[in-house]
């Protein structure tokens, strides 16, 4: 038996081609769409897995350092460092920001490393270009997605920093780009105040007679000077001796420290189920209208390919032709659009997803279940179609 | 006569009950023999199509009898479990406009019977060369519907309504959108087919060109058949 369906599409190959192509597009933005959101997922496990930690120390009952702001003393890693299964613990400040570059700026995540070596937690773990930083104050690692090159200098606050280093995919939750300084900086520059405001600030403390009394001279000083100073970072991260489980060394933290300790998996339901969960779920909303518009492409495309062949279709029950035959014609069609469709989208995604600001990713079986999904809408689309073939009276080719 | 070809004994269909029925067919008696072409002539609602219908089972008449090549078919109720079937391997028709499949070469259009019937590709592509041949469109065989002239796309209608050599083939206004010559043509082509293989052909038609040529006309007024000797002109 020859295929129908076959040589239908092979006598009007332009109109399934180019119709192929619309829906690729559609499908194309979708695939696009299922990325966005992996590349959210992976962004999320990517700053987790360079971070170097095993557990993070935050404020009490607080989602910190990433999901919501935490302020711990920055002495209190000393203590952390001596509970039992602790085998390294170092400070860390997050503040997302304008970092100037030239006379731009780039959206970066400033992270604030404490001195040490490479391995530390919160160190970037492995540079493309350049050196870690090595000095106390001034030096920066960044991001390549930050733009900037060796030597370039980058604003931040009120200070500037020369670039030593280069890395590769160290970005925030939300993908911007990470900027590393030494912590002493990036403390200060979490509360450096301009002049103007230092001043003031200055001026109400001294008219405050409980801080400016005359018999204790250097009580004045004290204040302003606890006032300007900062000594909290926002995290400890932890990393953990082997043989202990983060559930041991965390509990003892918790339970003597008061603080808030959170283990790689609680970190990632906090990043993935709450952070990114809003923008999940408005990207899941995004795929299922592109999924309905789809459906009701096909549908409609099928719909009218079938009444376009109305006549044909009579005179063919009306020779005989089973009716399974005809709704197989159908259905093979629609798969067919959907197959040109999913391929033309599949090439679409792969060259666009590098062109978008944010990263894509494209895994596997997104395109597993995508061209599963795209078959399925096409056999559903093409029910419609096949109903209204089935419907036709043989005696339509009589007249 | 004995009931080769195609027997109807009082066949009668109705539409609608009570009050608004209306009966289309009113005992409607017919026989054509194999390798005869009779017509079937009458004005317009005079239940030409539904006879057509009727006999085509695409409709179910209301009662009567129809016989197939000895074989009853119908009897106040189908005796045949599978229409579908039965007008795919033993009634060929022919359509006022050929209707060809627009996507099949003017072989598969053909070819396309047998293989429904299950017959292997090959084999159904050599009966409708065959066909093609003894119509005189052979060296048509591999062009597109849209390609074919208007009368090539009606030989291959023709050959498409015999190629499972079926007992009977209804024809259908086969000349309505040919002129004279190609008329002529037409009739001769169904007469020297209905003579080969053996087939008995109604032709419903209006067309007063060919009236003439047939021995045999069936008119249909209201419902009511009467039939009359014609002409029988050679159609040339």
């Amino acid at each position: 038996m020859i295929s129908l369906a076959g040589r239908d599409i092979l006598h009007a190959w332009g109109k399934f081609i180019f119709t192929g192509i619309g829906l690729g597009l559609l499908i194309g933005v979708t695939l696009t769409m299922a990325g966005v959101y992996r590349g959210m997922v992976d962004d999320g496990k990517v700053l987790l897995d360079n971070s170097g930690a095993d557990l993070w120390v935050v404020q009490k009952d607080t989602l910190g350092p990433y999901a919501e702001s935490s302020s711990i003393p920055d002495d209190l890693w000393r203590s952390i460092r001596t509970m039992p299964g602790v085998a390294q613990a170092a400070n860390v400040t997050y503040l997302t920001m304008q970092v100037g570059k030239g006379d731009a700026d780039v959206r970066a995540m400033v992270v604030g490393i404490t001195a040490g070596e490479p391995g530390v937690p919160g160190w970037p773990p492995h540079l493309v270009a350049g050196r870690q930083i090595t000095r106390g104050h001034y030096e920066a690692v960044a991001d390549r997605a930050t733009g900037v090159r060796l030597g370039d200098v980058l604003s931040i606050r009120r200070n500037r920093y020369v670039v030593v280093g280069l890395a590769h995919r160290m970005v925030s939750s939300s993908g911007d780009p990470m900027v590393f300084i030494p912590l002493k900086d990036a403390q200060e520059a979490q509360f450096l105040k301009d002049n103007d405001a230092i001043l003031m600030q200055r001026r109400r403390t001294g008219a405050n007679p409980a801080f400016n009394r005359p018999g204790v001279p250097d009580l004045l000083d004290a204040v302003i000077d606890s006032q300007t100073g900062n000594s909290y970072v926002n995290a400890v991260l932890v990393r953990i001796r082997p043989g202990f489980t983060p559930q041991e060394v965390a509990e003892p933290i918790r339970r003597w420290k008061r603080l808030t300790v959170y283990d790689r998996a609680q970190m990632e339901e906090i990043l993935i189920g709450k952070l990114i969960a809003t923008s999940a779920r408005q990207i899941g909303m995004f795929l299922v209208i592109l999924a309905l518009v789809s459906a009701a492409i096909v549908a409609f495309i099928i719909y009218t390919l079938t009444m376009d062949k109305i006549r044909e279709i009579a005179v063919l029950k009306l020779i005989g032709t089973r009716n399974r035959t005809i709704a197989s014609m159908i259905i093979q069609q629609s798969l067919v659009l959907g197959v040109i469709g999913f391929v033309v989208g599949k090439i679409t995604a792969t060259f666009a997803a590098p062109l978008f600001p944010k990263y894509v990713l494209l895994v596997p079986i997104d395109s597993v279940v995508g061209f599963f999904a795209v078959l399925a809408i096409c056999v559903l689309s093409s029910l419609i179609a096949i109903r209204m073939a089935l419907a036709v009276d043989p005696a339509e080719a009589i007249g | 006569m004995g009931s080769r070809g195609i027997r109807i004994d009082n066949l009668s269909k109705r539409f609608g009950a009570g009050d608004t029925a209306v009966l289309a067919l009113k005992d409607v008696n017919m026989q054509v023999a194999p390798g005869e072409v009779v017509g079937l002539i009458g004005p317009s609602g005079s239940g030409k199509s539904t006879l057509l219908k009727c006999l085509g089972a695409v409709i179910d008449p209301t009662s009567g009898r129809m016989t197939l090549d000895d074989t009853v078919i119908y009897d106040d109720g189908w005796k045949v479990r599978d229409l579908r079937a039965l007008r795919r391997d033993r009634i060929g028709f022919v359509f006022q406009a050929p209707y060809l499949i627009p996507f099949l070469d003017a072989t598969d259009n053909v070819a396309l019977l047998p293989m429904l019937a299950g017959v292997p590709n090959e084999e159904a592509r050599r009966r409708a060369g065959e066909l093609l041949a003894a119509l005189d469109v052979q060296h048509r065989a591999l062009a597109m519907p849209a390609q074919l002239s208007g009368g090539e796309q009606q030989r291959v209608a023709i050959a498409r309504g015999l190629v499972n050599r079926p007992p009977v083939i209804l024809a259908d206004e086969p000349t309505a959108p040919l002129d004279s010559q190609r008329a002529m043509a037409v009739i001769r082509i169904l007469n020297d087919m209905a003579r080969r293989f053996e087939t008995a052909i109604i032709v419903v038609t209006h067309d007063e060109k060919i009236i003439p040529t047939f021995r045999r006309i069936y008119h249909i007024r209201d419902g009511v058949t009467h039939e009359e000797a014609g002409e029988g002109r050679s159609p040339g």
